[in-house]
């Protein structure tokens, strides 16, 4: 067993530690739970993200008809449905032999780009805003969106119209709010009409100039603690992201490219459909999700960060005017440290919100929108991998199609689990840097979630219920009784230790 | 009179299925009686701050949810805004939607109730449990009244 003074992934001896558990982990999708064991100094010997809720989506998938696929994954996530949506829609075209037309794709990409807007604005306005505008320890009363109303009441306006336009955009091109059935295989049911076009017209001015501020207060909150963030849960990892064939940014398809922690090309536009070639998965006995790495590196060092941070300082140039000028700033801000921060990450994910806004923009103005070519479709195959760029990174869709049309094999590679040893990484450096021998306080355990709040993670979710998702951190002693606990309630307020 | 019934909710996962499907059966009862005009419907997976603009213009609102925690059947109250510090992204209350409504658009959100609807079991790919399943059919029976009821109660 490993001694993990360093690494923290297992402790020599936790027998004679005390375990702390933050679960679930708060303004993230899902269920997580972190534990923590300590000893009697409160030295840190063992940090773990668990996912206690990720299983059972292949299972969900298998034995329906492959056309329901596009709508039944919508279901897998309530936060990013359209991902799964486009993901799984792209798989399918390979099922029914599709080139898709350019009204479908253009169709699509609308979709999408109204998903990544969306989905950016709810992390980094609502989620993550609260940390980076008071403070990662500060009053648990305010820290929330409901307290950045109060004291940034535009700010929080803006993220509030930006989701919303974002979820306008979906709602036209999906058809619906939610539940959309915009995307079908092979194509499209609906193009974007004359009247929904000069709809979303309106309004996208303001949302490119929105964004382009949201990144601007992204770089200001840097310029105000520099130090903290570039130090927060800092680690080197590789990198995975999708590439168009020219280098440049694209989030709906291209082929993967991959980096090594020093920025060695390890592969690039490698074709997708053969993704198990290159990217494999290990099983860890104590987390229910997997651990992909890249097949050439073996598991121990192999493993990798998708999402903004990857994308943003991976691709070659950002194909709209102003998210590549705000890309040039990032990478040269103070002397490019920042692309390797793991708060890096919002900076990262406004510039692609900034990107989402324009590529909108570039969209509504292209007549292909209003095409009548929908669908098309070709010879039938027997298996179809679809991949994306989903707003928390790449996304991996892969079937398999017996003859009577019904799914009989389903892989899913999510965002999240790409990022499942990165987030462990994280953690681990912050349990090092905040944690370690110091009094545990609902303050300090929240830095723990402010790292892995920076990956955005997506842990399935879509389950809320009243009243079912209280937060409970237990201190144990060595015999494994409770000596103290705090808790959350499902209403976000604290007790205290008792 | 402009009404709004919000679902929160996945079909998908077990009991968390109640409020969609009270929301369908409101629809078939709805357009049967002409309510259509006044009363819309909105479904979604989970509460968000972005929802205060559903609730513009409305004169009143009624959140249907699944809960883990109240008594069966069902749990029907009017409920006012709270700075309740829900800011999980599951766990926004509709307490906590008012109080931001009213931050957001700075006047008082619309009357708003909240029926919670007793579940038990959320898993991925679970059906609606038998008890679930009884509970709502005594929710929607009491959501139907409640619409008989509210424009009378709204003048």
């Amino acid at each position: 067993m490993t001694d993990t003074t360093n690494n923290l992934e297992t402790a020599a001896h936790p027998e004679n530690l005390r375990r702390v558990a933050i679960d679930p982990v708060s303004r993230v999708e899902g269920h997580g739970k972190v534990t923590l064991l300590l000893d009697d100094e409160d030295r840190v010997h063992q940090v773990r993200l668990h996912i206690v809720e990720f299983r059972g989506f292949e299972k969900f998938i298998q034995g329906r008809p492959y056309w329901e696929a596009p709508v039944m994954v919508q279901r897998l996530c309530g936060i990013c449905p359209v991902s799964h949506h486009l993901a799984a829609s792209k798989a399918l075209d390979m099922i029914v032999g599709s080139t898709l037309t350019p009204t479908a794709e253009k169709v699509r990409r609308l979709m999408h780009y109204g998903q990544i807007l969306q989905s950016h604005a709810l992390h980094f306005f609502h989620l993550c805003s609260p940390d980076l505008l008071f403070g990662f320890g500060s009053d648990v009363a305010q820290r929330n969106i409901v307290g950045v109303i109060a004291a940034y009441p535009e700010i929080a306006k803006q993220g509030v119209l930006l989701r919303k336009y974002g979820q306008e955009v979906i709602r036209v091109t999906a058809g619906k709010r939610i539940h959309g059935t915009g995307s079908i295989p092979g194509g499209v049911n609906k193009n974007v009409s004359i009247e929904e076009r000069d709809y979303l017209l309106k309004d996208i001015d303001q949302m490119v100039e929105w964004s382009r501020d949201a990144v601007a207060l992204v770089r200001k909150l840097f310029d105000q603690n520099l130090a903290e963030f570039n130090s927060f849960g800092r680690f080197k990892a590789h990198t995975l992201n999708l590439v168009r064939a020219d280098g440049a940014m694209d989030l709906y398809h291209g082929g993967l490219r991959a980096r090594d922690m020093d920025g060695n090309t390890l592969f690039d536009h490698y074709d997708y459909t053969h993704y198990w070639d290159v990217i494999f998965e290990d099983v860890k006995n104590w987390s229910y999700m997997k651990f992909p790495f890249l097949r050439s590196m073996g598991p121990e060092t192999g493993w990798y960060r998708v999402g903004p941070l990857s994308r943003v300082t991976q691709c070659d140039f950002i194909s709209t005017p102003l998210a590549e000028q705000a890309r040039r700033e990032f990478m040269a801000y103070d002397g490019g440290s920042v692309t390797g921060a793991t708060l890096g990450f919002h900076w990262a994910r406004m510039i692609e919100m900034l990107h989402a806004a324009e590529l909108i923009q570039e969209l509504l103005h292209d007549p292909d929108l209003q095409g009548s070519e929908l669908v098309h479709t070709g010879e039938r195959q027997a298996r179809g991998v679809g991949v994306i760029e989903a707003p928390r990174g790449t996304l991996i869709h892969h079937y398999k199609v017996d003859e009577n049309d019904q799914i009989i094999r389903c892989n899913l590679i999510v965002s999240t689990t790409h990022n499942n040893q990165s987030m462990n990484e994280a953690i681990r450096q912050v349990a090092q840097q905040y944690i370690d021998g110091r009094k545990l306080t609902e303050g300090l355990l929240n830095h723990i979630e402010v790292a892995i709040r920076a990956f955005d993670p997506c842990l399935s979710c879509a389950t809320h219920a009243l009243g079912k998702m209280p937060l409970e951190v237990e201190l144990l002693d060595a015999s494994g009784n409770r000596v103290d606990t705090l808790a959350r309630s499902s209403d976000g307020s604290f007790g205290n230790f008792c | 009179m402009s009404i709004l019934v919000f679902a929160i909710g996945n079909e998908s996962r077990g009991d968390d299925a109640l409020a969609p499907l009270l929301l369908r059966d409101l629809d078939e009862w709805m357009g049967a009686r002409g309510l259509d005009e006044r009363v819309e419907l909105i479904e979604d997976y989970q509460l968000q701050v972005e929802h205060v603009t559903d609730l513009v213009g409305r004169d009143a609102v009624l959140f249907v949810d699944a809960d883990m925690s109240c008594d069966p059947p069902f749990h029907f109250s009017e409920i006012a805004a709270d700075h309740d510090n829900s800011y999980t992204s599951h766990a926004m209350t509709p307490f906590a939607l008012l109080h931001a409504y009213h931050k957001v658009y700075n006047m008082g959100a619309p009357r708003s109730f909240l029926m919670r609807i007793r579940g038990y079991g959320f898993e991925l790919g679970e059906k609606l449990s038998n008890e679930a399943d009884a509970n709502l059919v005594q929710a929607k029976a009491k959501v139907r009244q409640w619409l008989a009821d509210i424009p009378s109660a709204g003048q």
